[in-house]
């Protein structure tokens, strides 16, 4: 066993000693990236590309592809239905990144000064990230209801005020849609948001006091500019959410998904509409392609609009 | 693993083929997941393996919402059904798709579906052949509380039989809190569920005109398509007896006992049955002239395309099977759903029946709808109602969207 392996190795042997140290480590290094390069050019990237290809071609699943060129493209360009379920799809990220973001950053700040049952009202806040987002957006479309079971309208009809119609309205039904969307996301953002508060020397805070500066002063020149990378990665992280929203939507809207005549459709509905109750695929790919570029340009922008100053 | 179950299948089939003796033939039935269906065909296939003790029949179900993108993706994976159950409506993709082969005339003859089924039937032939044979029928009907009848001093044995006393009902049993908003509905609005069949078979109808033309083009876009409509939305923007989106759907609202009436079909008998209060049924209302319509559909069993050979022999043997008369009795019992057959469905102890009779005799002028996209037709009738009763757009206006809307599906799917 062990002889075989010398004799067998002799003459690689040779070759690896000649290597100096360096330029081994960088082959054993380059040796294991290879394993989860591999893997995601095998499951990301291929995929990626395949759907570049698809949204070229009319595959309905049933026959095979034929490439059309641009044919896609020019529908979903021309289909005036593509441009709602785009501009919601931008209201879903204006509205939500910012709202949730200052909601959670404003909770985390004083929780962080809360000694109080601290835990758990912080588990509280965390609690309905853990909810499905299925089950939840039931709940809340019961909420929504008009009387006599929709809850919100019952306490604005004891209170004398006018029923809502919340999801059968067409400006109402996108906001409806995203307040329990950001309810969800806030436990998470908050978490994180502590984190980067408590990652903050208090010594700052300490030289600050003894220099006298006040709080409002304290907030804006020491605490939000320290917190710039926990903003950095939640405003990417939860821009990406809200473009993506899916689940709340569907599940808000069954019996008409994305209606009341497409007011909340988000274009990852869209896209599962067309691929899987139309069967169009390449115009679903092509969608899809949208959608990636999209993402890639709102994340690119945000990176480099936040980028470190030099 | 695979390998070798493929060995041992391979070697079973060589000995089959040299022994030339009957051996078991698996062959699998598909349908969606809804309960009694799913029993109801387990009892079938119990007693047709009884029946035939060399097949085995595997029953393989799946969600409803997903079950269209399963066959289609099965045949992709070369793994299709051998039997299969699709809604009529389907009809055309799954033969463009080639999901399923006509069936054999040798087996079963054209002119003996004819004589035997409702004539609805026919919307599973394309050209001379049959694509597949019903177990059940279902059409659609008026359900309503009797409880809330007596309440509102309406006799609950004399339902409303024309549209005039339907909307009398409606308006006798709404309720309303003190800001005139409905506590209890007189009718259930809800496009998504039946209500578009309704507007499309029936109200388009009693209003003098045409849903589609012969040629299967929309024919709607007219005075009777814009009297129909406007005498939908009416019911909740002029009488307020009806609001769509109240408790959700029209079936919650009436199960909920907080709907006096409620139109649907055959397949929520079962749901109904354990209601806490009293219901009915009756025909659906007819026009100032008498006349009545109603709409008709099913879900039909055809044979996969992928089923050859003796799987194919199978196959029809079962598919005969679940369309015969015994195993519509089974299905009319265990689902609640009328029975495809003619003679099995009009027993006098059906006509007979408080509730069977009134979808039975909806059957008689039923019409059936060719639809091309079911869901997508679906849509266009749901926005249509949405753009006047939310947008406040004019009848006229959005019944011609619609109609360009469902001719460009159309087009889509004859070109």
């Amino acid at each position: 066993m062990a002889s075989d392996s010398i004799t067998g190795g002799a003459a690689q042997g040779r070759l690896w000693d000649r290597f100096s140290i360096k330029t081994k480590r960088v082959i054993w290094a380059w040796t294991f990236l290879a394993l989860p390069i591999l893997f995601y050019a095998g499951i990301r990237f291929y995929p990626t590309l395949q759907a570049f290809w698809l949204s070229l071609t009319d595959w309905d699943l049933l026959r095979p592809a034929n490439f059309i060129g641009l044919a896609n493209y020019q529908k979903m360009f021309a289909d005036p239905v593509f441009w709602k379920v785009f501009q919601n799809t931008f209201l879903y990220l204006v509205i939500g990144t910012p709202v949730s973001l200052v909601l959670s950053f404003v909770i985390a700040f004083y929780l962080d000064r809360v000694r109080f049952m601290h835990g758990f009202i912080r588990a509280l806040y965390f609690l309905p990230f853990l909810t499905t987002a299925a089950a939840m957006g039931w709940v809340w479309r019961w909420f929504y209801q008009p009387v006599p079971i929709g809850v919100i309208n019952g306490l604005l009809g004891s209170l004398g005020i006018e029923q809502q119609p919340f999801l059968r309205s067409t400006v109402q039904a996108l906001p409806t849609v995203l307040v329990p969307a950001i309810w969800a996301g806030l436990g998470f953002q908050i978490i994180i948001f502590m984190a980067g508060l408590r990652a903050i020397p208090s010594t700052f805070y300490e030289a600050a006091r003894i220099d006298g500066l006040g709080e409002w002063a304290i907030l804006r020149k020491i605490t939000i500019p320290l917190l710039k990378p926990t903003t950095v990665f939640l405003v990417v992280f939860s821009s990406i959410g809200f473009l993506r929203i899916f689940d709340q939507v569907y599940n808000m809207t069954t019996n008409d998904p994305g209606g009341p005549l497409n007011a909340t459709k988000p274009l990852v509905l869209m896209i599962y509409q067309t691929a899987f109750s139309s069967y169009q695929m390449g115009y679903a790919a092509a969608q899809t392609v949208v959608l990636f570029s999209i993402l890639l340009a709102v994340s690119l922008f945000q990176l480099w609009i936040m980028r470190e100053k030099k | 693993m695979r390998n070798k179950a493929k060995l041992a299948g391979l070697a079973a089939g060589i000995s089959f083929l040299a022994l030339g003796s009957a051996q078991a033939v698996e062959i699998e039935y598909w349908q969606y997941v809804f309960d009694t269906r799913v029993q109801a065909m387990d009892q079938l296939i119990e007693k047709f393996e009884a029946a035939n003790p060399d097949i085995t029949v595997k029953q393989v179900t799946f969600p409803y919402a997903d079950y269209q993108t399963r066959v289609v993706a099965a045949k992709v994976a070369g793994q299709g059904p051998d039997v299969v159950q699709l809604f009529y409506g389907w009809l055309d993709n799954f033969v463009n798709g080639e999901l399923i082969q006509p069936l054999d005339p040798a087996v079963f003859p054209s002119a003996e579906i004819e004589a035997d089924f409702f004539p609805i039937v026919s919307a599973m032939k394309r050209g001379d052949a049959y694509y597949g044979l019903p177990t059940a029928v279902r059409s659609l009907a008026l359900f309503y509380n009797k409880a809330l009848f007596t309440e509102a001093g309406l006799d609950p044995n004399n339902p409303p039989q024309n549209l005039v006393d339907f909307l009398a009902a409606a308006e006798a049993t709404t309720k309303r809190d003190g800001g005139g908003n409905i506590t209890s509905a007189g009718i259930t609005l809800d496009m998504a569920g039946q209500d578009h069949h309704w507007w499309r078979e029936v109200l388009i109808r009693q209003n003098g005109g045409v849903p589609y033309d012969e040629a299967g083009n929309v024919a709607y876009n007219d005075a009777a398509g814009a009297a129909a409509l406007k005498y939908y939305t009416d019911l909740q923007t002029a009488s307020k007896v009806g609001q769509v989106g109240f408790m959700d759907e029209g079936q919650a609202a009436f199960r909920a006992g907080l709907a006096a009436m409620t139109i649907d079909g055959t397949f929520r008998l079962g749901a109904f049955a354990d209601n806490p209060f009293e219901w009915g049924v009756t025909e659906l209302p007819a026009d100032a002239n008498g006349l009545r319509s109603n709409y008709s559909s099913y879900f039909a069993n055809a044979i996969g395309s992928g089923a050859q050979g003796e799987e194919l022999e199978a196959a029809q043997k079962f598919l005969a099977y679940i369309t015969s008369p015994e195993a519509m009795e089974i299905w009319l019992n265990v689902v609640g759903e009328l029975p495809a057959r003619r003679d099995v469905a009009l027993t006098e102890a059906n006509l007979a029946d408080p509730i069977r009779a009134p979808f039975l005799k909806g059957l008689e002028y039923a019409h059936t709808t060719k639809f091309y996209d079911e869901a997508g037709q679906r849509q266009v009738a749901i926005d249509m109602v949405n753009r006047v009763l939310l947008e406040g757009q004019s009848i006229e206006d959005s019944l011609a969207a619609a109609a360009t809307a469902e001719q460009a599906i159309i087009d889509a799917a004859t070109k």
